[in-house]
């Protein structure tokens, strides 16, 4: 009879290094160093968020239709829900507000559509989004077309407005941009030189003057009678600004592409365009993915620089109904509703970007 | 590519010498009817001036100021295009002729009546500066102030003005200095001054914000001068005079009585001749202006008097509650005039 050994089974390990305990123990109380910077940082949560709970949720005040209806304990948040249309939409006329719904609505979408795994057509459905849509919404937007009353861009506003400036500083940057970046790396000694004047030219000046300049100086120098558009300087200001970075960022990821790749397609007998469109660039706007999607983050964020010129962006109008007579001093419950639009935005994008990058990790 | 670029050049020399000497184009009446809406450039946010409401309508004395205008010129109020607009920007795009009128509680000053080619057409509201103190205090004069701790935004003229008074009056005081007005407000609310310091129609807005408005009073010194009014370009006189008569028909209802409620009452049924030719009846209505003849009707009808406008907009039907002051009628003990329409 052949004994079988069988060993005794593992002890559980001891209470205190699993589990809750174990955990806390591990992470938070390590060292006494760490316990203490645990509990200082408890009693500071401790300070400031109970406040904050207090101020923002618990005692903040909802309903109502006027500033009495705030007890000025807590926020005041009937300040912004009366306002929300206005901040959505600035002075977007109350009877053609189905206009702009209609295009969120559609870019919503889109963006699902494009979101959702497994649905076929993604690449017209991408391309329909690129090309075609951002007309549609202009006209949507403008109207002139088919018996819609125009609403002129100093009527455009809000969140709506800041939506626009930056997917249209992002749709103009990207190819301009990968133009850019494929010109400063060219062998060809004229599209090198002007890639770098345009780019070093663009880096050089900070937004605000870009802008000041396109707003103050530039309806100066035009002819009489020619007079550009407010926001469409400002359009064109931004786009051009944004595809200086664009460009940086983009040749960064031509960079990181090795050599042997642009060799193999020449040995293929690619041309120079094949080449780069379907072996270097797909590779190159991979790798830079976090900083494409940081550089329009960014952008997102400096559209409300346009503030100074007149234009009222999500911020601007937010600021401006601070000066209403009969509202004022709800300066922080504005604030902090165009704070948290921004940064659920800011967040999104950052999420999406961290999925892309998940996806399309197809190498190594 | 070098055609091009030297037709630029040429255009935008030619137009730097048309602005050395800001001769910009005549007739902006013309072209505010041909054009079918009014370009009114407004501040981008001043309590009771301009600012917008729940809706995102623009409010206040400067915007019912554009509105009156149109009123006039289109019998229709709300043919306005607002520009909102910085105070570094307002002057070149009244300059660049990219709107008709600047109604954005811009002081009237010699440099920028001369220098800047612009024309002042009135004063829509005598602001200055003045003192908030709380009530408790009990002051009631400023000459009460010596040794008193100021609460002032830096880096105003709020700030300047002050130490004139002062050693003009041959006081003393202590200043706490804040970076803006809303903190300077604050300061003054938690008590680290006992007054607060600043243009008065700013003072009225920033007493709102305090936790009890109405604990704190506004003195009656006003100690610098600050005439706000509505701008034009200079050398378009036809403009000039429609902008500054609009106004004044609002000042000459104001003195005759005629509000936008009673203005139909008063046309039909008035004898008294200044109504009759002021609502448009008698005298040469509109055409030395070339305007429709009951362009201050409409002004009346759709805007209302100027005791109708300050009221609502900054007065007792506003939550400024400013007291009309120098901006009464010069019949009732303020400096509000306006020359007789016939």
């Amino acid at each position: 009879m052949a004994v079988v050994h069988t060993p005794h089974p593992d002890l559980p390990p001891p209470m205190i290094s699993v589990g809750v305990v174990g955990w806390l123990r591990r992470n938070l109380f390590s060292t006494p160093l760490n316990s203490l910077f645990t509990l200082g940082s408890l009693y500071l949560l401790y300070l400031v968020v109970p406040p904050m709970v207090n101020w923002a949720l618990l005692d903040a005040d909802w309903a109502g239709t006027s500033r009495e209806a705030c007890s000025g304990e807590g926020a005041c948040w009937v300040f912004v829900r009366l306002r929300f249309l206005h901040f959505m939409v600035g002075f977007y006329p109350e009877s053609e507000l189905w206009r702009p719904v209609v295009v969120f609505g559609l870019a919503g979408l889109l963006l699902l559509y494009l979101l959702l795994k497994k649905l076929p057509y993604k690449s017209y459905v991408a391309g329909f989004g690129i090309l075609v849509f951002p007309f549609i919404a202009f006209f949507l937007f403008y109207g002139g077309l088919f018996g819609l009353p125009v609403v002129e861009t100093h009527q455009w506003g809000g969140l709506m407005l800041t939506l626009i400036l930056s997917t249209v500083g992002m749709l103009f940057a990207m190819p301009l941009g990968t133009l850019l970046a494929l010109g400063r790396r060219s062998s060809m000694a004229i599209p090198r030189g002007l890639s770098v004047v345009f780019i070093e030219l663009w880096r050089g000046v900070p937004l605000i003057t870009v802008l000041f300049m396109s707003s103050v100086l530039l309806p100066l120098f035009m002819p009489e009678g020619v007079r550009l558009d407010k926001l469409l300087r400002a359009l064109i200001g931004i786009s051009l600004f944004q595809s200086a970075y664009m460009a940086e960022v983009i040749r960064s990821g031509l960079q990181s592409v090795p050599h042997g790749q642009y060799e193999a397609a020449d040995a293929l007998g690619l041309s120079y365009w094949k080449a780069m469109l379907l072996i270097i660039l797909p590779q190159a706007l991979k790798n830079v993915i976090p900083g494409i999607v940081n550089t329009f983050i960014a952008l997102f964020k400096d559209t409300t620089l346009v503030l100074i010129i007149g234009l009222f962006d999500l911020l601007a109008t937010v600021q401006a109904s601070f000066t209403d007579s009969k509202w004022l001093g709800f300066s922080a419950e504005g604030y902090i509703f165009a704070g948290f639009v921004y940064w659920l935005f800011c967040f999104s994008m950052s999420r999406y970007s961290q999925y892309l990058e998940k996806k399309l990790h197809t190498g190594h | 590519m070098k055609k091009y670029s030297i037709s630029t050049i040429s255009s935008i020399v030619t137009c730097l010498l048309m602005l050395s000497g800001f001769s910009v184009q005549a007739g902006t009446l013309d072209e505010v009817k041909k054009r079918g809406t009014l370009v009114c450039g407004v501040s981008t946010g001043l309590p009771g001036f301009s600012s917008t409401d729940e809706k995102g309508h623009w409010k206040g004395l400067d915007v019912d100021g554009c509105r009156a205008i149109a009123a006039a010129v289109f019998g229709d109020a709300n043919k306005v295009k607002y520009a909102p607009l910085n105070a570094k920007e307002r002057f070149t795009a009244l300059q660049s002729g990219e709107i008709d009128v600047l109604v954005r509680g811009t002081t009237w000053t010699k440099h920028r009546d001369t220098a800047l080619g612009l024309n002042f057409v009135g004063v829509n509201y005598y602001d200055g500066q003045g003192f908030m103190v709380p009530k408790k205090l009990g002051i009631t004069s400023a000459k009460e102030l010596d040794g008193a701790i100021f609460c002032i935004h830096a880096g105003t003229t709020s700030e300047l003005n002050l130490a004139d008074y002062f050693a003009k009056n041959n006081m003393k005081y202590d200043a706490v200095v804040f970076d803006t007005h809303d903190q300077a407000a604050k300061g003054f609310e938690a008590g680290r001054c006992d007054c607060l310091t600043s243009d008065q129609s700013q003072l009225y807005a920033l007493r709102t914000q305090l936790s009890k408005p109405y604990d704190a009073v506004i003195l009656k010194e006003i100690i610098s001068k600050e005439p706000l009014g509505p701008v034009v370009r200079q050398g378009d006189d036809a403009w000039f005079n429609v902008v500054r008569w609009t106004f004044f028909a609002m000042i000459n209802a104001d003195e005759l009585g005629v509000t936008s409620a009673n203005v139909d009452a008063m046309k039909r049924r008035s004898v008294n001749p200044a109504i009759r030719r002021l609502v448009g009846l008698d005298g040469d209505k509109g055409q030395s202006l070339d305007l429709p003849d009951d362009w201050s009707y409409q002004v009346i009808k759709q805007v209302g008097n100027y005791a109708e406008v300050f009221e609502r907009n900054v007065g007792k039907g506003s939550a400024l509650r400013i007291r009309r002051g120098l901006n009464a009628l010069w019949k009732d003990g303020g400096i509000q005039y306006a020359p007789p329409m016939r």
